[in-house]
């Protein structure tokens, strides 16, 4: 008995000793201080030859013009070799930093403009000022917005790629039974389309989303209404605004009017978009391919001005590097070039249904025939999330569980957007204190 | 096994006979080696179990004690703040935790019986002798090795309320045909927990059937002799016969039901509102989308306390009684 006790404890303690010896081990590797992007950049990549991990999100349409990107690079350079690894935006966000900190991370990415200062912040990307210069990049060539907002700290974390925004899609044939000759453009002719639509057969020709995109209509409808969502000085938000709750309740009357069922599921709006069972839809620009591909007789328009003043929701994509554990200045310097390919060969990007960033690569014709050309041309309308770290989670936990509520009907849009706003702003205020900004 | 032996053949007479102890030199050399040989025989599941339970569990206590972001350099001590906040009402995670919490209990509340319950019915079923048998057996068990992506999205698509077929048929029927199936509670409950039923319910079924078979023929038999009729057999021959079985089912599924987080991840993304984010669902938010690691191992730390106290009950009601037959 007395052996068995004293064994067991002996064995306890041992197991404590070894765990022991493990956490420190752990710890030990945990903390790794901050690289700076390596050598001095030339403009090309001489070196012996090199393979590059390139992380994306594009798992939508857009993959397959990147890979044949990627593909074309490869085959005009000898010595570097991109392979890409695409996850889903949600999955990336999360494995980003996990990989980066456990020393395993890419050697180049591309990720949203509103994460950005999140992952500077978090000391997972470097700096790129060097990068931007040698490409002579200067904000001439960009949309301001766009290109301020991969500034954090007065350091330059990504080059911009391309950007997207929300845009409305109809069905031809509907509107053309329907009577309707032009795309609706303001809050009236939208009325109007939509009562057209139903007298000609369609009961309910625009499916309101409850998850996404809603609150990317929400914040675009925001803005529309001259509300800005977000306070990044005052740490502040505003959904609760007179301005900001007349978005809200656009969206929720869309419901009660009749024009979309209740209750719609995740995807479903496109879903039915694609299937005919519904006329007018918003979604991201992206999804060209795939409406092409579907064989839908539609057609792509800016959203409509249902506010004050014009402006839709946008994010852009930008090239990143991320800190190394042990830094290959050919590497980087490898990965360099590739940006530096990509972002002048970014007309062929235009494929994918987003709008190259570069206003050069559009003025000399890029968007030409494309469907998305008519969203292009209203660029300066285009509103981007301020460039505040962590505003992407504040975002998911906040904004777009009201708008999911709100549109539901399980709470009035005003108790809803209150409560997120609240939420949102001691969130802010939370991350304001841990960044240290 | 050792009888199975002893009737092929072999020599069972000398094993079995008594060894002069102290004597004979081959049985010292194994007694000297006992010392080691146990542990060289753990050793490969004991680095696992301390690799990735053992020391998981003291690191993910220590995490708890601090503000963990572990992306930042400092990572500052601040004791039980983190369990603290969690308990104290108006505090940011307060409402968020409680009400995933709540979620968990309501899954848990109705999935356990329906998956202790169909299951048993199912193995009855299985066991008897009939054509096919292992035709419907493969047929029940089959959901079980999808995975929950497959399962989630699948299900996704046949109930979403607009376009899915379950509410299609419904209407053929000429039952109501707009029930939000992922978007309005209480419905949601019932289709992840019919989801989660239809989706596992084969891996307790086949446990079952183990069970079922480990039973005596000649318990039913002195039974049918005593006049029982199919339910007394039931309730006094088969129930008790499943016992152990029936303790290990129920822990195992109850387990699962409390980290239930795939379903509803996937098919109502924790909707509508945050309605059916479930516990796991919330841990895994605050911990890998918000990065707030200590306030994540906070909540595991009390939903695992909620999981022992839980397991105890089980424990407690399946328990060998001392006036047992």
């Amino acid at each position: 008995m007395i052996h068995t006790k004293r064994s067991l404890r002996g064995r306890l303690r041992a197991a404590t000793a070894i765990g022991a010896v493990a956490l420190l081990g752990l710890t030990a590797c945990g903390g790794s201080g901050g690289e700076e992007a390596a050598s001095e950049f030339t403009g090309e990549y001489t070196g012996p030859a090199v393979e590059l991990s390139f992380w994306n999100g594009f798992t939508g349409g857009d993959g397959p013009f990147m890979e044949q990107m990627i593909e074309d690079f490869n085959a005009e350079h000898e010595n570097i070799k991109v392979s890409s690894n695409t996850m889903q935006w949600a999955d990336f966000y999360q494995r980003l930093p996990a990989a980066v900190t456990a020393g395993e991370g890419p050697d180049v990415g591309v990720m949203h403009l509103d994460q950005l200062s999140t992952m500077a912040a978090r000391n997972v990307i470097v700096p790129v000022d060097d990068l931007a210069e040698t490409l002579e990049l200067s904000g001439d060539d960009f949309t301001k917005e766009v290109w301020d907002a991969g500034v954090y700290q007065d350091e330059r974390f990504g080059i911009p790629l391309d950007v997207h925004s929300l845009a409305m899609y109809y069905n031809t044939e509907h509107f053309e039974k329907a009577g309707i000759t032009e795309a609706p453009t303001d809050a009236a002719s939208f009325e109007d389309a939509l009562t057209k639509l139903q007298a000609a057969g369609y009961e309910n020709p625009f499916w309101m989303p409850t998850l996404w995109p809603s609150h990317l209509m929400n914040l675009s409808l925001q803005w529309q209404y001259g509300n800005e969502p977000y306070d990044a000085e005052a740490s502040k938000a505003n959904f609760a605004s007179p301005e900001g709750l007349e978005a809200i309740d656009w969206q929720r009357s869309i419901v009660e009017d009749g024009y979309s069922p209740s209750s719609v599921a995740i995807d479903s709006q496109y879903v039915a978009f694609k299937n005919g069972e519904t006329s007018i839809t918003w979604d991201g620009i992206w999804q060209v391919n795939d409406l092409d591909a579907s064989g839908l007789p539609y057609a792509a328009a800016p959203i409509p001005t249902i506010g004050d003043e014009q402006a839709v929701w946008a994010n852009s994509h930008n090239f990143f590097l991320p800190r190394q554990a042990q830094p290959d200045p050919d590497k980087q310097n490898a990965a360099k070039v590739f940006i530096a390919w990509l972002s002048e060969n970014s007309a062929e990007w235009a494929g994918s249904g987003m709008i190259p960033a570069r206003e050069s690569v559009r003025a000399a014709g890029a968007l030409e025939g494309l469907p998305q050309a008519p969203i292009a041309e209203q660029i300066d309308s285009m509103r981007f999330l301020p460039a505040v770290p962590g505003i992407g989670a504040v975002q998911t936990e906040t904004l777009e569980v009201a708008v999911s509520k709100a549109v539901l009907g399980e709470e009035s849009p005003e108790d809803a957007m209150t409560e997120a706003a609240d939420n949102a702003s001691k969130l802010m205020e939370e991350n304001k204190a841990s960044f240290g900004e | 096994m050792t009888t199975l032996r002893e009737r092929e053949g072999g020599a069972p007479a000398r094993k079995g006979a008594p060894r002069p102890s102290g004597t004979a030199s081959p049985s010292r050399e194994i007694r000297k080696q006992a010392a080691a040989t146990p542990w060289l025989f753990l050793a490969p599941y004991l680095v696992l179990f301390i690799a990735f339970v053992l020391v998981p569990i003291v690191f993910g206590a220590w995490i708890s004690l601090h503000t963990w972001d572990y992306t930042r350099p400092l990572k500052p001590f601040v004791g039980l703040e983190n369990y603290a906040e969690l308990f104290r009402s108006g505090s940011g995670q307060f409402t968020n935790f409680w009400g995933s919490m709540r979620a968990t209990g309501i899954f848990t509340l109705f999935s356990v019986p329906l998956l202790l319950t169909i299951p048993l019915a199912v193995a009855l079923l299985m066991a008897k002798k009939f054509p096919g048998r292992n035709f419907f057996r493969a047929i029940y068990f089959a959901p079980y090795v999808l995975g929950v992506a497959v399962v989630a999205v699948m299900w996704r698509y046949l109930l979403d309320n607009n376009i899915g077929l379950v509410n299609y048929y419904l209407g053929l029927v000429g039952l109501p045909n707009d029930i939000a199936w992922t978007t309005s509670t209480p419905a949601a409950w019932v289709a992840l927990v019919g989801v989660t039923v239809w989706w596992t319910l084969g891996f307790n079924a086949v446990i079952y059937l183990a069970g079922l078979q480990d039973i005596p023929s000649e318990l039913y038999e002195a039974a049918r002799m005593d006049g029982a009729s199919p339910w007394q057999q039931f309730v006094n021959v088969t129930l008790p016969g499943l016992r152990p079985v029936l303790s290990f089912v129920t822990l195992t599924t109850l387990i699962a039901s409390v980290n239930m987080f795939g379903q509803s991840y996937l098919i109502t993304q924790g909707g509508p509102g945050r309605e059916t984010r479930t516990a796991i669902y919330q841990i895994a938010d605050t911990g890998l989308r918000n990065f707030q690691m200590g306030s994540a191992a906070a909540m595991s730390y009390v939903l695992t306390l909620f999981l022992i106290c839980l397991s105890l009950v089980v424990f407690w009601l399946f328990r060998e009684r001392k006036d047992a037959r």
